[in-house]
């Protein structure tokens, strides 16, 4: 196309008129940027914020001619820095995917055939309120529940509580980081926050334990994390697998997995034993030493040396060094903590070896959060439901956030009471919740299933009603409020207009609204409208916001301890619980105890899984900047085992786990890089979803071989590191 | 006149790809090819292992056998800024740079059957800009600049650091220099 127009016929078709601009709008990029660099078009930058991941980069958007040809990241941003990671880089993949739901679509086969309509958004959004309604009028309103991720929550989760149900569940907390921030919480007062607030850049010394920075890529975290590493911070890794950070390690202890709690332990054991304590600190901040150092005595070096198979002289070694460089020491309590259902008790661990080095508040350590905020808005009240919620289940210590698979066995068994809608909006469940034929068996008790989503994952292909939201190019969103070292607020703003039919998730939820007769609760005309009024009411400049992107409020930082800014701690005692009141009140132990979990049996291995750098969840694996970069997950064998079970590198495999289910196949990465015990898949690949052209049936989906999962008794999240599998070799590759 | 150069400091690098993606967009690089990579490497037995992550690209040669070799006199060294180019018109895609490069940092644009390379990301650098992969670089891995300005940050990494060029002994006389492990002993 581009060789068949010259210069001038360019210059005629661009000449102003709406037919030229929507032509050049289809023009491919190289034409656009060619263009650009010969001075006939000019480029313009647009700030927003990026949704490939939650970290919520800030973003300036290039684009020339109603064209998004390049992301880059906005200087102004806490977050980026001016810097994009890959995926943030190849963002606009995810608009341009031809692969997009575009306009939307009911069901007309059984649920989960993936036989569609086309309908009108009006006929699709009667059809969800009218279920909605009758789902109300029958069951009660609490019967409806709403699973969620992202920014679209910011719409979906006030429609929901304004319909009458508190029942929420975001995989974000019983499949990801909820042990650890009820781990923290128990011992601080409150979490770590996100962006976590660990001072890499200042640390002397980093521990990561299973954290995989640099493949898990958090942007202004991998900034700190090398600058860090550059000013010479000694780095100790703890993983199975010689990760990327592995790599960079001072240090590597190559752990033996599900025993990481016995590491935690014999370290706090030897700072305790040998008296290397921040003494001034646990006395000024801190309860429960004794009690502590009592429980503690068990998990000598030795004992644990057996335990990790890690050296007890190494263990010593590494609890020496951290107690040298504290307190400017960071033991990063990670993000995704659930593994073998005690990962409360081992972030609680964490949270107490930081208190001992007395990192909390310190710099190199965990810094605090601003105590800066925007005053709260008044809006409408929510009515309340006739019923309690059934979404934190028998957990004494679950979240806000909602305990997903709580919410699935209610919609299987119907007790409490039945559950017969769900709302899926921004999560691919199918991908993000362990044991997918529960999640199957629930979908099939519905009597109704719609998804707001962008793309048709699986999860998606399974509902009555898919609504398409438009990419994060294509809308406004809620501000985003950023407390970090500073009190910070970021705009997300249409880039461009919307592609196809899709529509913005705040336009669905308020049409919703509309017809489930909750109109009140979103007074305003469009969500422009509503961040202004905002921005007025926080004294934040919305014309200034809309030009940066993002504003920092300047005098809210005071990241450290100092004798006039002094930490509160929120736990029962106002102090660090070393011994937490709260657990043993409801009958847990105070202090973190070792359990022992059960280990492979000969001839299988321990399915572990983590990030690839370009990749987030199962949500970018067909993104065809992307897929490019790694199109297929590969299942990491030790070099040595490959040996004796005769695969090659590059071989097809298929893995079984102990409960009879097989992935697709899938190549073996034949490697040193990894242990014996274990075998290591990048999470979110294997999609069954066919609309997905890129991603249909590439590699292997962890998900689909985690049927087992054990369940965390403090706040009912999901450990998902309990599953092992057999090695199956595949036939001769075609 | 600036004499413009890359150093990677692979200590720094943690293999994000946020270059190679960014490469592709600013300079609209064809799906499956690339004008810059990032290299793992992996040797030793568990669990003695050492890892070395590299980012490679076109080595804007001062000894550049790519132009050497072009048949046409497509492919030169730019004289103003030292950076090894390409006039496109004058390209006929005989793939003699591709063959005659050690580096591995040509292809070929299939659609239009001109030879491509890495630029230095020149329009950018001509704006006052880093070249894209540099700015996106989360580690700040990558540093660009210019030789000749003892203030550069190119001069003061290779001046405080160790460096060390890929496969010096092909005579490239390549302007990419890497920084492996160690700085200069104190």
């Amino acid at each position: 196309m581009t060789k068949t127009i010259s210069r001038r016929s360019f210059l005629k078709i661009t000449g102003g008129t709406t037919a030229g601009l929507s032509l050049a709008a289809t023009l491919p990029d190289r034409f656009l940027l060619w263009a650009e660099e010969q001075g006939m078009l000019k480029a313009t930058y647009t700030p927003t914020f990026c949704e490939i991941c939650f970290w919520k980069c800030g973003v300036m958007a290039k684009t020339i001619n109603g064209r998004v040809v390049k992301l880059e990241g906005n200087l102004a941003h806490a977050g980026s820095r001016g810097k994009l990671c890959g995926r943030g880089n190849g963002g606009a993949g995810l608009l341009y995917d031809p692969n997009r739901l575009k306009t939307p679509l009911i069901n007309v086969g059984a649920r989960g055939e993936g036989k569609y309509r086309k309908a009108s958004w009006d006929e699709a959004l009667n059809v969800v309120a009218e279920k909605m309604t009758k789902i109300k009028e029958k069951y009660g309103p609490e019967s409806m529940a709403l699973f969620t991720h992202g920014t679209p929550t910011d719409h979906f989760l006030p429609l929901i509580q304004a319909y009458g149900s508190q029942n929420v569940g975001m995989p974000s907390f019983a499949q990801c980081r909820g042990p650890r921030d009820v781990g923290l919480e128990l011992t601080f007062g409150e979490g770590i926050g996100s962006p976590e607030r660990v001072d890499l850049a200042n640390s002397k010394v980093v521990v990561l334990l299973g954290s995989h920075l640099g493949e898990n890529m958090h942007n202004s975290q991998v900034q700190d994390f090398c600058d860090g590493i550059a000013r010479g911070a000694k780095l100790v890794v703890v993983d199975p697998r010689f990760s990327v950070a592995a790599g960079k390690a001072h240090t590597w202890l190559p752990i033996r997995p599900a025993t990481d709690l016995a590491l935690i332990l014999a370290w706090i054991n030897v700072i305790v034993s040998e008296g290397l304590y921040d003494k001034a600190y646990i006395d000024s901040y801190a309860v429960g030493f004794n009690e502590l150092a009592a429980a503690v005595k068990e998990y000598t070096p030795d004992w644990a040396a057996v335990e990790t198979d890690i050296p007890a002289g190494k263990i010593i070694e590494t609890a020496r060094l951290m107690a040298k460089n504290a307190p400017a020491v960071c033991v990063h309590p990670g993000r995704h903590a659930t593994w073998h259902g005690d990962d409360v008790q081992r972030s609680r661990a964490i949270g107490i070896l930081a208190a001992l080095l007395g990192s909390w508040g310190r710099e190199g350590g965990l810094y605090l959060a601003t105590t800066a905020s925007f005053p709260k808005g008044e809006s409408k009240p929510f009515p309340t439901p006739a019923r309690d919620a059934l979404n934190l289940g028998p957990y004494p210590f679950a979240g806000g956030e909602g305990v997903t698979q709580v919410i699935r066995s209610a919609t299987i068994t119907g007790n409490p009471y039945p559950i017969k809608g769900w709302m899926v909006t921004g999560t691919n469940l199918m991908k993000a919740v362990p044991n997918q034929k529960e999640t199957i068996e629930a979908i099939k008790k519905l009597d109704l299933l719609v998804v707001v989503d962008v793309m048709p994952f699986d999860t998606a292909m399974m509902a009555d009603v898919i609504l398409p939201e438009c990419s994060y190019l294509e809308r406004h969103d809620a501000l985003a409020v950023g407390k970090g070292k500073s009190l910070t607020v970021s705009l997300r703003q249409p880039v461009v207009e919307p592609r196809f039919e899709s529509k913005p998730g705040w336009w669905i939820a308020k049409e919703l609204g509309k017809r489930l007769g909750l109109a009140e609760y979103f007074p305003w005309n469009t969500l422009e409208d509503k961040i202004k009024s905002q921005c007025a009411a926080w004294g934040v400049n919305y014309n200034e916001l809309k030009q940066k992107g993002s504003l920092t409020v300047p005098n809210t930082s005071n990241p450290y301890i100092t004798p006039l800014n002094q930490p509160t701690f929120k736990t029962k005692s106002g102090k660090i619980e070393l011994a937490s009141s709260e657990l043993k009140e409801k009958g847990f132990d105070a202090v973190p105890r070792y359990t022992k979990h059960p280990q492979p049996p000969a001839g299988e291995f321990r399915l572990i899984y983590g990030r690839s750098a370009v990749h987030t969840f199962s949500r970018t694996t067909n993104n065809p900047e992307l897929n490019e970069l790694y199109s297929e997950n590969e299942v990491w064998l030790n070099a040595k085992k490959a040996a004796e079970l005769g695969i090659s590198n590059g071989a097809k495999v298929r893995l079984e786990n102990q409960d009879g289910a097989v992935s697709n196949a899938v190549r073996a990465k034949v490697t040193e890089r990894i242990r014996e015990d274990c075998v290591y898949l990048v999470h979110g690949f294997g999609t069954n979803s066919k609309e997905l052209s890129r991603a249909f049936a590439r590699g292997a989906d962890d998900q689909g071989l985690i049927t087992r999962f054990a369940v965390d008794p403090i706040c009912g999240s999901t450990g998902m590191r309990v599953n092992f599998v057999r090695i199956k070799k595949e036939g001769l590759d075609a | 006149m600036p004499k413009y150069a890359m150093v990677i400091d692979q200590r720094r690098c943690v293999a994000c790809m946020a270059c190679v993606v960014a490469c592709k967009k600013e300079n609209d690089v064809p799906l499956g090819d690339f004008r810059t990579r990032v290299v793992e490497k992996t040797e030793g037995t568990f669990p003695q292992l050492r890892m070395e992550l590299r980012s490679e690209l076109c080595n804007h040669c001062d000894n550049p056998p790519c132009v050497y070799n072009c048949p046409t006199g497509a492919s030169y060294k730019n004289k103003d800024n030292g950076m090894v180019l390409l006039k496109k018109y004058r390209c006929v895609g005989c793939k003699s740079c591709v063959a005659a490069c050690p580096y591995d940092a040509r292809y070929i644009n299939e659609e239009k059957g001109f030879a491509d390379k890495c630029t230095f990301c020149e329009h950018r650098v001509k704006e006052g800009k880093e070249p894209a992969c540099v700015a996106t670089c989360i580690g700040k891995s990558r540093i660009f600049g210019d030789l000749e300005d003892p203030k550069s940050a190119v001069s003061i990494a290779l001046r405080e650091n160790h460096s060390e060029v890929l496969l010096a002994s092909a005579g490239t006389k390549p302007r990419v220099f890497y920084i492996k492990k160690y700085g200069k002993p104190e």
